[in-house]
């Protein structure tokens, strides 16, 4: 053999090596199964592809859980993981799926509304695969997504995302964010699809609010807060200043801007009859000037770079050495969701919606997030959804 | 899959085939060889649908 194929040979023998290592990782990440107790307030769990048919079969579609009282009230839809690797919002949505009773009114649930982002993965920024969180029966193991769903769900991207129907020009890569492409439509791009489904829900079923949980960078102006359009902002005021009398954080509103197409908050009051909110809570993990993308930095917080920023005052939210664990951000998605119900209800009593058996910001702060998780292998197989 | 989506499969395997050629026939630069194989990392993770 000459030293020429030899050295090809050796070369080759890497480059299977990294193929195979990386690859396994990448495609046990995408097959992992995350397991969901429906709790005793669930009632139903349908796929999202009932409402647009172009979504059956693909990774996009996904578990719609409901939560029906047995008095009829008002309705409200949660939307959680539209940005996959803001996973405060799935860790809240878990929480009100495990736990919630609905004496009035119907609870909507979607964990995982960008279920393709869920399965997608940032390695280039150095995303951890997964996030660990240890409970008392054991350890769960929970997919770190990306914001945008997977190109292997959804390929090529255009050069310019032309949002539809309004044809403002976006970035290409949003043709792949589930908060770039509502209103959505039938026959569009496979995210559009996903939009375009879960506007078809809120119009068919004649939902009241619409709630989509995300997290923020703290040097990001729009976080810690509540986004909502003009219909919506009185309710999210009311919410705002009542969990910071009651339970002392902050959350402000921000509006709505009208010019800014694709979003949740503004094509979801412009197109249904529904009031929509998007919460936002602080997660350092996604500031740029950080130290390493560990997971410990996404479930703590704590950031030396970002507390040094603190002291100059660059933050867009009170930040000390205790920085902004999981359970923080969880607690006060599960309190101002709650809230924002409470709050319409109180205007709308035709529109009661009450729920029961789901933890405030003090009670997750003590007790943590997986304190109000269910052990999947103490649970009914049949109840037990896997993500 | 729609069409479009197959047709960019067909040229990523169209690009691995031939970056596999050229690293094949290549004969003095070792550098090169390594850079072909280095371009062929996302490719073939594309193609195998793993990333």
């Amino acid at each position: 053999m000459s030293r020429l194929w030899a050295i090809k040979i050796v070369l080759l023998v890497i480059f299977a090596a990294v193929i195979v290592h990386s690859g396994i990782q990448l495609f046990e990440h995408r097959h992992h199964k995350l397991p969901i107790v429906a709790g005793p307030g669930v009632t139903k769990v349908i796929k999202l592809s009932e409402y647009c048919a172009g979504l059956k079969g693909t990774v996009a579609d996904t578990d719609v859980f409901i939560l029906e009282g047995k008095e009829k009230g008002g309705k409200i839809l949660f939307m959680a993981n539209t940005h996959s690797n803001e996973p405060a919002s799935l860790l809240t949505a878990i929480i009100f799926i495990e736990n919630a009773i609905v004496a009035k009114g119907t609870l909507i649930i979607i964990p995982q509304f960008n279920h393709s982002g869920s399965r997608n993965t940032r390695p280039g920024d150095g995303y951890p695969l997964y996030f660990h969180i240890q409970t008392e029966w054991g350890q769960k193991t929970f997919r770190m997504g990306n914001r945008d769903a997977s190109p292997l769900d959804q390929w090529p991207d255009p050069d310019v995302y032309i949002h539809y129907p309004e044809r403002q020009l976006l970035s290409f890569i949003d043709v792949r964010n589930t908060n770039r492409t509502w209103p959505g439509r039938a026959d569009g791009p496979l995210m559009e699809k996903v939009t375009f489904a879960a506007m078809e829900l809120l119009r068919k079923e004649k939902v009241d609010l619409a709630l989509d949980v995300h997290g923020a960078e703290t040097m990001f102006p729009v976080t810690n807060c509540i986004v909502a359009p003009e219909q919506s902002v009185r309710i999210a005021t009311m919410a705002a200043l009542t969990v910071k009398a009651m339970e002392g954080f902050d959350n402000h509103v921000e509006p709505s801007p009208q010019g800014f197409r694709g979003l949740s908050h503004r094509e979801i009051g412009d197109y249904s009859d529904t009031l929509p909110f998007l919460l936002e809570a602080p997660i350092p993990f996604l500031d740029q000037p950080t130290g390493p993308k560990t997971e410990k930095l996404l479930l703590d917080g704590k950031d030396p770079f970002l507390l040094r920023l603190a002291g100059q005052k660059k933050l867009f939210v009170p930040y000390d050495e205790s920085g902004w664990p999981m359970e923080k951000r969880v607690g006060q998605h599960c309190s101002v969701i709650q809230e924002i119900v409470k709050q319409y209800s109180r205007k709308n009593p035709d529109g009661t919606i009450f729920i029961q058996n789901v933890p405030r910001y003090a009670d997750v702060v003590k007790n943590g997030v997986v304190h109000y998780y269910h052990d999947p292998a103490k649970s009914d197989a049949d109840r037990i959804y896997l993500h | 899959m729609s069409i479009v989506m197959i047709l960019y499969y067909v040229m990523t395997a169209y690009l691995v085939a031939m970056l596999l050629w050229n690293f094949v026939r290549e004969k003095k630069s070792v550098d090169d060889m390594i850079l072909y194989l280095i371009i062929l990392i996302p490719l073939v993770l594309r193609l195998f649908r793993v990333k």
